[in-house]
């Protein structure tokens, strides 16, 4: 039972942490006033990007690289339609996914092929620590990840001191609340909001690298299924900070775990309802918080200086 | 040392269009309070917007402590010591007090948000003139009076010496603005130099050193508070003499009594208590006036009459019939018009033309059907009378309504209102943000209403147009009637009512 738990606990972290690192980075650019639907685009471009990086340069590292900066430059597009351009967020962000889902069709097939044996590469792999990983019970739940696991959890920390104990974050708080009062103070509301934007899409594309080449070692056309979407929904349901992301996912990823559990085991429900398992676990807890999140006040309006 | 500590010389400013300042000179001493007057769209936020870099001028000059400066943006302004408190209030609401403070100043090297040193530093800053605040307070939580108090200390902290007020009064009851006035001479005594921008005559002339007047975005005239009355700057600013009297007939009080209110209570927009419990009649040919800072239950009043809020308790009759959570088109047809608050939100669809507009709340009279269909001959007559009756300014019926003036916008607002011949008049903030030419024809156009019977219920944070207009002044605090007075009532009695000190029960037998 005690192995039965561990392994499910294990493998709900596993399954949370795309979703958790995105989130990571949607947090600040939602509490800067971008809504970025088009997460789950940029995810997919890292998680084809990371895929063909390491197998192209042999280096996991390079192709996570790849997958970051994929992320950004997709970053880089929300940011300049939806600051510069002011158009509707919503919209731009759609855009960014179904231009994401096809450009990672593309580059797949154009690298690999169609129907070839997916190549093996140099992924990250489950990193064994002296000692702690070969504590019974806690060290399987706290010590069998990849290394990606622990600097996002890291990276949290500090995203979380950032967000609340640094003057860039507090601007990053404030232009999302009420940039024309940023404005009179001195803060440049667009460059804040671009860098927001630009993080959001680093994190996304990292999250979609460690899909490919940290959870799985292999790239499949429409791996991400509504990760991105879900990542979302765990920023809200965070109340939008690093902390609050991570329980959220790990909810969520708990969701996912059971739905593994349930298909590979001999349990008589059909897979599909399994399946279902997270997207309904999401909806749930939206439903659940409906007038209780803190939006920021000028979520979504670009800001147009006078 | 030059003698004016800013100087701005043949400031000029286009949008488009329109010209907002036309070579505009403003000189200001070191230690003085200077009032900026002029009606709304005088140009005196542009140009104070202008010094504080939230606007590039076309041309012109500044000059602080007598060099040339270039402000290119507010940080260029917050460096020369130019401190702005805006009329609304650039305060970040989700955040605390002290966070409002900090944001924007590069502090220490160390990109480290020291937050509680610099609560101590504002505390100290604060008791220094004799302000309370608590550095930990979430912004939303504070009161108008104290945002604006905020404001205020946000400028000292970064080490104003200038400070701009824009229309600072307009949104405190008068103990506040008494209040305020006490914080200016104190950083007038202090050597801080202060360009106070208002439209109100009073409060210009009673705490100002010296006056620039501008109008239609140019320089008026430039003179000392003491060496000249009300009615010369009254003249001044508006550009000819003030006709300050309506017209009013004597109704009789015997009318039947419109529309009362028994007991109502109803939620805001929060699910908050917003009317707790509000009794009040209003008989034909009078005008009842709704005194009270923003945000006290008028809204909610309002709603409620017109059908727009769900009334948890209590009964609204109009006319004699129970309308009590009855829909608004039933009450409508009762005869009751209504001047919305906000005509952007909920009197126009700017989009639309004058014929649409008006046809809005008219779909559903049978004059303007035809069958099934919108008798279109018909509803654009109507917009045609209601736009010579009215005099509004515009390029023809089929003109977009966004394209009018506030004022013209205003006045059809307002014809579409009156030329149902209703029995009963809500008019809420009837003339807010209008100049003075608008205002005066606006308030004859209600008061003609009273002459000839209909009941109105005018709501304004006016004080002055409140007292002038009503037959009778409800003072309305915290979603409750807290006393009923004459319009002889003095300022200071309503002003106290305002800030829910109930009013000596004997003062209201008379």
């Amino acid at each position: 039972m005690a192995g039965f738990i561990s392994t499910f606990l294990a493998s709900a972290v596993r399954c949370a942490m795309p979703m958790f690192i995105a989130a990571l980075g949607l947090v600040f650019s939602e509490r800067a006033g971008i809504v970025n639907i088009g997460v789950e685009g940029m995810m997919i471009i890292g998680a084809i990007l990371a895929y063909a990086g390491s197998f192209l340069t042999g280096s996991k590292w390079l192709g996570l690289l790849f997958a970051g900066l994929g992320g950004m430059a997709f970053g880089l597009i929300l940011a300049f339609w939806a600051i510069t351009l002011r158009v509707n967020q919503t919209v731009v962000g759609a855009a960014i996914n179904i231009i994401g889902a096809g450009l990672a069709v593309t580059i797949n097939r154009m690298i690999f092929g169609v129907n070839t044996v997916a190549p093996k590469i140099n992924n990250f792999t489950q990193l064994h620590i002296p000692v702690l990983s070969d504590i019974p019970f806690i060290g399987h739940i706290l010590f069998s990840y990849n290394i990606l696991v622990y600097i996002a959890i890291a990276l949290m920390l500090v995203l979380h001191y950032v967000l609340f104990h640094t003057e860039l974050g507090l601007s990053v708080r404030a232009v999302g609340e009420n940039p024309r009062a940023c404005d009179t103070l001195g803060i440049n509301v667009n460059r804040v909001r671009y860098g927001a934007t630009l993080f959001g899409g680093l994190m996304a594309g990292l999250a979609g690298g460690y899909l490919s080449i940290g959870q799985l070692a292999v790239f499949v056309e429409d791996m991400t299924s509504g990760r991105g979407f879900i990542a979302i929904a765990a920023v809200v349901f965070g109340k939008r900070n690093p902390v609050g992301a991570l329980l959220a996912s790990l909810v969520f990823g708990a969701g996912e775990a059971v739905q593994y559990k349930l298909t590979a085991g001999n349990i008589d429900i059909p897979f599909q309802f399994a399946q279902m398992i997270p997207y309904v676990l999401t909806i749930l807890s939206l439903i659940g918080l409906v007038g209780k999140t803190e939006t920021p006040a000028a979520s979504g309006i670009p800001y147009v200086k006078e | 040392m030059s003698e004016y500590i800013l100087e701005m010389k043949g400031v000029s400013k286009y949008f488009a269009h329109v010209r907002a300042n036309y070579k505009v000179d403003l000189q200001v001493r070191r230690g003085e309070v200077m009032a900026l007057l002029g009606e709304n769209g005088a140009g005196k936020t542009t140009l104070m917007n202008i010094l504080y870099g939230l606007y590039a001028p076309s041309e012109g000059e500044i000059f602080f402590n007598g060099e040339k400066v270039n402000i290119k943006e507010p940080q260029d302004a917050i460096k020369h010591g130019i401190g702005m408190v805006h009329q609304h209030f650039m305060l970040v609401q989700a955040l605390s007090v002290i966070e409002n403070v900090v944001l924007g100043m590069k502090g220490s090297k160390s990109p480290r948000l020291d937050l509680n040193e610099a609560a101590d530093r504002l505390k100290e800053l604060a008791a220094k003139y004799s302000m309370e605040i608590n550095p930990w307070a979430k912004v939303w939580q504070l009161s108008v009076g104290q945002q604006q108090r905020l404001e205020i200390l946000k400028a000292l902290y970064r080490g104003a010496q200038l400070f701009i007020l824009d229309e600072p009064t307009a949104v405190l009851t008068p103990q506040e603005v008494e209040g305020l006035f006490d914080m200016i001479r104190l950083l007038k005594s202090e050597g801080k130099t202060i360009i106070f921008i208002s439209h109100k005559l009073n409060e210009v002339l009673s705490i100002c050193d010296r006056i620039t007047v501008l109008r239609l975005g140019e320089n008026q005239a430039i003179c000392n508070a003491s060496e000249i009355t009300k009615d010369e700057l009254a003249e001044l600013m508006v550009g000819r003499p003030l006709n300050n009297e309506r017209h009013r007939e004597d109704t009789g009080d015997d009318n039947p009594v419109v529309l009362k209110l028994e007991g109502v209570t109803c939620n805001n927009s929060d699910g908050l208590p917003g009317l707790k419990g509000i009794d009040l009649e209003i008989r034909g040919g009078e005008i009842l006036g709704i005194a009270g800072v923003d945000g006290n239950g008028q809204r909610e009043l309002a709603e409620v009459i017109t059908g727009m809020t769900h009334v948890t308790g209590g009964k609204v009759t109009i006319s004699g019939d129970d309308m009590t959570n009855a829909d608004p088109i039933d009450i409508w047809k009762k005869d009751v018009s209504h001047v919305p608050e906000d005509r952007h939100k909920h009197g126009v669809v700017l989009g639309m033309d004058l014929v649409e507009n008006n046809l809005l709340i008219n779909h559903f009279r049978k004059e303007f059907q035809k069958g099934p269909f919108v008798d279109w001959k018909a509803i654009e007559k109507d917009t045609e009378e209601i736009i010579t009756d009215y005099h509004v300014k515009t390029a023809g019926k089929n003109e977009l309504i966004k394209n009018l003036s506030g004022g013209n916008q205003q006045k059809m607002v307002i014809g579409r209102a009156l030329e149902r011949d209703p029995k009963l008049l809500l008019a809420l903030h009837p003339t807010r943000g209008l100049d003075i030419g608008a205002t005066e024809y606006i308030q004859q156009c209600i008061m003609d209403q009273r002459n000839k019977g209909v009941a109105v219920l005018l709501v304004s944070t006016e004080l002055d147009e409140v007292i002038s207009m009503s037959d009778r002044i409800a003072v309305m605090y915290e979603g409750r009637i807290i006393g009923i007075v004459p319009p002889t009532t003095s300022i200071s009695d309503i002003g106290l009512m305002m800030a829910g000190v109930e009013p000596d029960k004997k003062d209201d037998q008379e």
